[in-house]
């Protein structure tokens, strides 16, 4: 499924639609790419201490802000519970837990996509990034610079997900304009209704981002 | 001490405040016009805006404290329905499930003001609770909710407020459908002497719908004992409101509660009270002894934790034909939900303009849904819709400007209670936004563009409270690197209250603002301030912090006199110095006043001043939209939005404007898209996500220009500040509707303006596009 709608963008490698029969399907082979782990190393890899009403976890590695992580999950778990629960990378957040509101955006091989709605099985072999992955260290990244320049951001609940879908707007539009902003950063919803000033940050990040010295690494 | 008690008054949200409470009695040299002020008013940036956009800022929702487990609520899925018999055995046998608690097995528990429990057998809406399930993982949880059995008696169920009032309708209540038993009145004057009077009249009914806050943060709370001492992060808009509840509710001492907001993913007023969530989570903890966190969800958020009741409002008013009001009525009825809460929407029409004779009511009506909680501007935005149309309406009768006929009928006292303004620039706020968006250029004749897109300019004004009140304190620590520390038990809902708090003491003691550290939101560590609504946290908290700030200098004023062996008056302060008038070389810094003092943290609390006698305390404003509408398909775009307001001073210019922007996009959304939509024959609601509860999105936002015509008011306090989070979204709805009709010639009384009322309205008035 598109993050965005219509034509807006050009789709190179769009995240899998994680349907219902794919799901079943890998589960079912018992296999998923290349990233399920072998049984043995999936105990290694379980922290879970929950208990379970369903049948046993599956170990899965992933490739988050640049770290290769080995966890075990569930396989209905989703991108975003392994992100907030398992890895504890508590910047994301979720608002509707349906794909709907956009405050649970990451990026996934440098795309937008609702971490609530994509299955962790799913982000198996990418490069998922969070806003933790886009700091170096205690120093923002120039469109988070931007967003605190502009106060593009009320509440703040919301942000994380603005500044990740900015990242995805400005990895495909460096420049981008007034309308492509617009319909870019439709998807998530900021019920402060922070928007003048989140396209104002989304401007200026892309100023910050052409400045030689800008932090590019988020540029794929 | 200069601290006294006595008597002030203030609004907060609808309702009138009496507080005989402390205040300081401190005359520091308001900030008037004339004081140049160095760091208060400038844009400074969002204090807490690091910790935003680094995602570092921990909210409720991202508390996790070791052994913690989650809980769940079920709800009623019916909207009236009476529990037989709960049968939980199922429920239990799920792996990880550590308890469920429900009606069966707790004590009851008074909620909702006295008329229902925290579990009542008697479920008045679809959702309703009926039990709470801990367990060790949000999964569990959900699994035992599926596998509880409930035997319900269904009950027949009322969802509009014109049904419930009708003769045989089903009761909530057996005291019956209306909240309070009856109307709620108002009167001045003679209705029938004011008809008399006039020369034109109009009549019309005005509806709007049900609106829901829609947060992003979900209510929730993290829950954990200590022996027998609670501490509860709350995602909430009001720390010491919900302290109090949750142990009146326990039944232990309101110290033994702590409750930690430090920050706040959203609320727009719909977390000014304290949740049976909380309460369901506490009990939970005491009885399984570990941390229990319960997070609602989206369609949690659209059933059970608030909502704007909707409106049906009947205004009459007439004129003269110099434009001279004469008389207006306004009878609104409202669907207040299940439990009580107020649904009244008639304060504009009381007060907004001058007007001898003048009556109102409003009726509050129980409905089998959600209950009502403040919302933005509880009933003004509502009541500031269908009033502003019908001024529209009444000066294009008498064929007069819509603007002049407001300036015409300008109110200048409060005629509720008879009593001047400490300031009133509304005229100023039309004549600035007038200016700014060109009242001069739209249509004379409406509906007259050529064109299947009609364009249109409209305006509204907007009256307000906001101007806060006592009691209120902050703590300030001095340290002897000349750093301070504000603490204060208020909240930052995300309107930059750390930022203004820190601004002011910054201003005071002259420090760097990098040098201030700011606390808020935690009933164990901070001074009492009240909860975050009603707009009044700027205006009852900053100037506590300045009376904080400004008994900081006095006591170091007296040890720098002592230390220096001059008396205060030969002294000079400025950036952490006090040097001696006569003799520049002679100084003492904050660093060595407190080492002489043997102080590591220097301590004042400061109060809020009381409010002055005599006065009625408002905000005002005038917004102006420019809105083109497409006849073929029933679409608004709003393309300008100009706002102009009387707010007093402003604290923080960059600040301001994003709150208002906020303010203005959520009227945009109230008045063209958000509905909350009920099946009248399942009485289910419909709207629950928000997919199907339409919220404003990037694409729908207005270029806003935002102009302030005010200064500081120095009658209320030394600050001079108002609040602006409700002012900024009261005419909004209005400003476009009126627009809408500039633009269409035909009006639209009843809002969303969603795209089919626009086509309806067009081809019932035979303007086929």
């Amino acid at each position: 499924m598109p993050f965005y709608g219509g034509d807006f963008m050009k789709k190179k490698s769009e995240p899998q639609n994680p349907s219902r029969r794919n799901f079943l399907k890998n589960v079912g082979v018992g296999t998923i790419g290349g990233a399920i782990l072998t049984g043995t190393s999936g105990k290694a890899a379980s922290t879970s201490t929950a208990i379970e009403p369903d049948s046993g976890p599956i170990p899965l590695r992933l490739k988050v802000n640049g770290d290769t992580v080995n966890v075990s999950i569930h396989p209905e778990t989703t991108l975003v519970e392994v992100i907030r629960d398992h890895l504890g990378l508590t910047a994301t957040k979720i608002a509707c837990n349906r794909g709907e509101c956009g405050t649970c955006t990451v990026l996934l091989d440098g795309k937008a996509v609702y971490s609530c709605h994509l299955l962790a099985l799913d982000a198996a072999d990418k490069e998922v990034t969070t806003l933790e992955g886009l700091m170096d260290g205690e120093k923002l990244h120039p469109i988070q610079e931007a967003f605190l320049a502009q106060d593009g951001l009320q509440c703040g609940f919301c942000t994380p997900g603005q500044i990740m879908t900015a990242a995805a707007l400005l990895n495909e539009y460096p420049e981008p304009s007034e309308e492509q902003i617009s319909i870019g950063m439709s998807g998530t919803i900021c019920r402060c209704a922070a928007y003048p000033n989140i396209a104002h940050s989304v401007k200026d990040a892309s100023r910050r981002l052409k400045k030689p010295g800008g932090n590019n690494e988020q540029e794929s | 001490m200069n601290r006294k008690v006595e008597k002030s008054r203030f609004f907060f949200e609808q309702d009138m405040q009496e507080t005989v409470g402390e205040v300081s009695t401190l005359k520091p040299k308001p900030w008037g016009p004339d004081v140049k002020l160095d760091v208060v008013g400038k844009p400074v940036t969002r204090f807490d805006g690091y910790d935003k956009v680094s995602g570092t800022a921990t909210y409720t929702f991202d508390i996790k404290l070791p052994r913690m487990v989650y809980a769940r609520t079920l709800r009623s899925p019916h909207p009236h329905a009476k529990i037989r018999a709960i049968n939980a055995k199922a429920a239990w046998e799920v792996p990880g499930v550590l308890d469920i608690i429900s009606s069966d097995n707790t004590k009851s528990i008074p909620w909702y003001r006295n008329t229902s429990m925290i579990f009542d057998s008697h479920l008045r809406f679809e959702g309703d609770e009926v039990a709470c399930v801990a367990a060790e993982t949000l999964k569990s949880c959900e699994e035992a909710l599926r596998l509880i059995q409930v035997e319900y008696e269904i009950l027949p169920f009322v969802v509009t407020a014109g049904d419930a009032l009708k003769k045989d309708a089903p009761k909530l209540y057996d005291s019956g459908n209306v909240t309070w038993g009856k109307p709620e009145t108002y009167k001045r004057g003679d209705i029938k002497q004011g008809r008399m009077e006039s020369e034109e009249l109009v009549e019309d009914t005005f509806s709007t719908s049900v609106a829901i806050h829609n947060a992003t943060e979900p209510h929730g709370s993290v829950v954990n004992w200590e022996g027998d001492k609670l501490t509860v992060w709350d995602s909430t808009q009001a720390v010491f409101r919900v302290r109090d509840s949750i142990a009146a509710a326990l039944k232990i001492p309101d110290s033994h509660v702590r409750v930690i907001k430090k920050y706040m993913g959203g609320a727009f007023g719909s977390k000014l009270s304290a949740g049976k969530y909380t309460v369901m989570a506490a009990l939970l903890a005491r009885r399984i002894g570990r941390p229990v966190k319960i997070i609602l969800d989206r369609r949690e958020q659209n059933l059970a934790v608030g909502n704007r009741p909707d409106s049906v409002q009947r205004l009459t008013a007439g004129a003269k034909k110099d434009g001279t009001l004469t008389f207006l009525t306004h009878d609104a009825t409202g669907a207040g939900g299940a439990y009580p809460s107020s649904a009244g929407c008639s304060w504009p029409a009381r007060t907004m303009y001058r007007c001898a004779n003048m009556k109102a009511s409003d009726t509050t009506v129980y409905i089998n849904a959600g209950p009502g909680r403040a919302y933005r501007a509880p009933g003004h935005v509502q009541g500031t819709f269908a009033l502003e149309s019908l001024m529209d309406e009444l000066a294009e009768k008498i064929g007069m400007d819509p603007l002049t006929f407001r300036m015409k009928n300008l109110a200048d006292t409060d005629q509720v209670f008879k009593l001047p303004y400490t300031t009133k620039l509304l005229k100023e706020s039309y004549e600035a936004g007038a200016k700014e968006i060109g009242w001069q250029k739209r249509n004379r004749t409406p509906g007259s563009g050529v064109g299947p897109v009609k364009r249109g300019t409209g305006m509204a004004s907007q009256i307000w409270w906001g101007g806060g009140g006592p009691p209120a304190y902050a703590t300030l620590k001095l340290n002897r690197d000349g750093s301070a520390h504000v603490i204060a038990g208020t909240q930052d809902l995300g309107t930059g209250t750390y930022t203004i708090m820190a601004q002011v003491a910054a201003e005071v003691l002259d420090i760097p603002m990098d040098r201030i550290a700011v606390t808020l939101g935690d009933t164990g560590t901070c001074p009492y301030c009240g909860g975050s609504g009603g707009s009044t946290t700027a205006a009852s908290v900053t100037p506590a912090v300045r009376d904080a700030a400004e008994r900081m200098l006095t006591k170091l004023r007296s040890a720098a006199s002592a230390i220096l062996e001059v008396s205060e008056t030969d002294l000079n302060y400025e950036k952490g110095t006090f040097t001696v008038k006569t003799d520049g070389k002679k100084k003492a810094d904050i660093g060595t006043i407190m080492q002489k003092m043997r102080e590591q943290a220097l301590v004042t609390t400061g109060a809020r001043n009381a409010n002055p006698e005599g006065f009625a305390i408002n905000t005002f404003g005038a917004q102006f939209a420019d809105v083109e509408v497409d006849t073929y398909t029933g679409s608004i775009r709003v393309k300008r939005v100009v706002a102009a307001h009387d707010i007093g001073r402003v604290l923080n210019r960059k600040l301001l404007e994003n709150q208002f922007h906020g303010g203005i996009i959520q009227g945009l959304g109230f008045a063209l898209m958000e509905s909350r939509v009920i099946d009248p024959n399942t009485g289910k609601v419909l709207t629950t996500d928000f997919h199907d509860y339409k919220v404003p999105t990037m694409m729908n936002i207005p270029e806003i220009k935002v102009i302030i015509v005010s200064e500081g008011d120095t009658r209320i306090s030394a600050v001079g500040a108002k609040g602006i989070g409700e002012p900024a979204m009261i005419p909004t709805a209005a400003a476009i509707a009126n627009a809408v009709y500039n633009a269409i010639g035909v009006r639209l009384r009843s809002l969303p303006m969603t795209p089919d009322k626009v086509l309806n309205a067009l081809e019932a008035a035979g303007r086929k596009s």
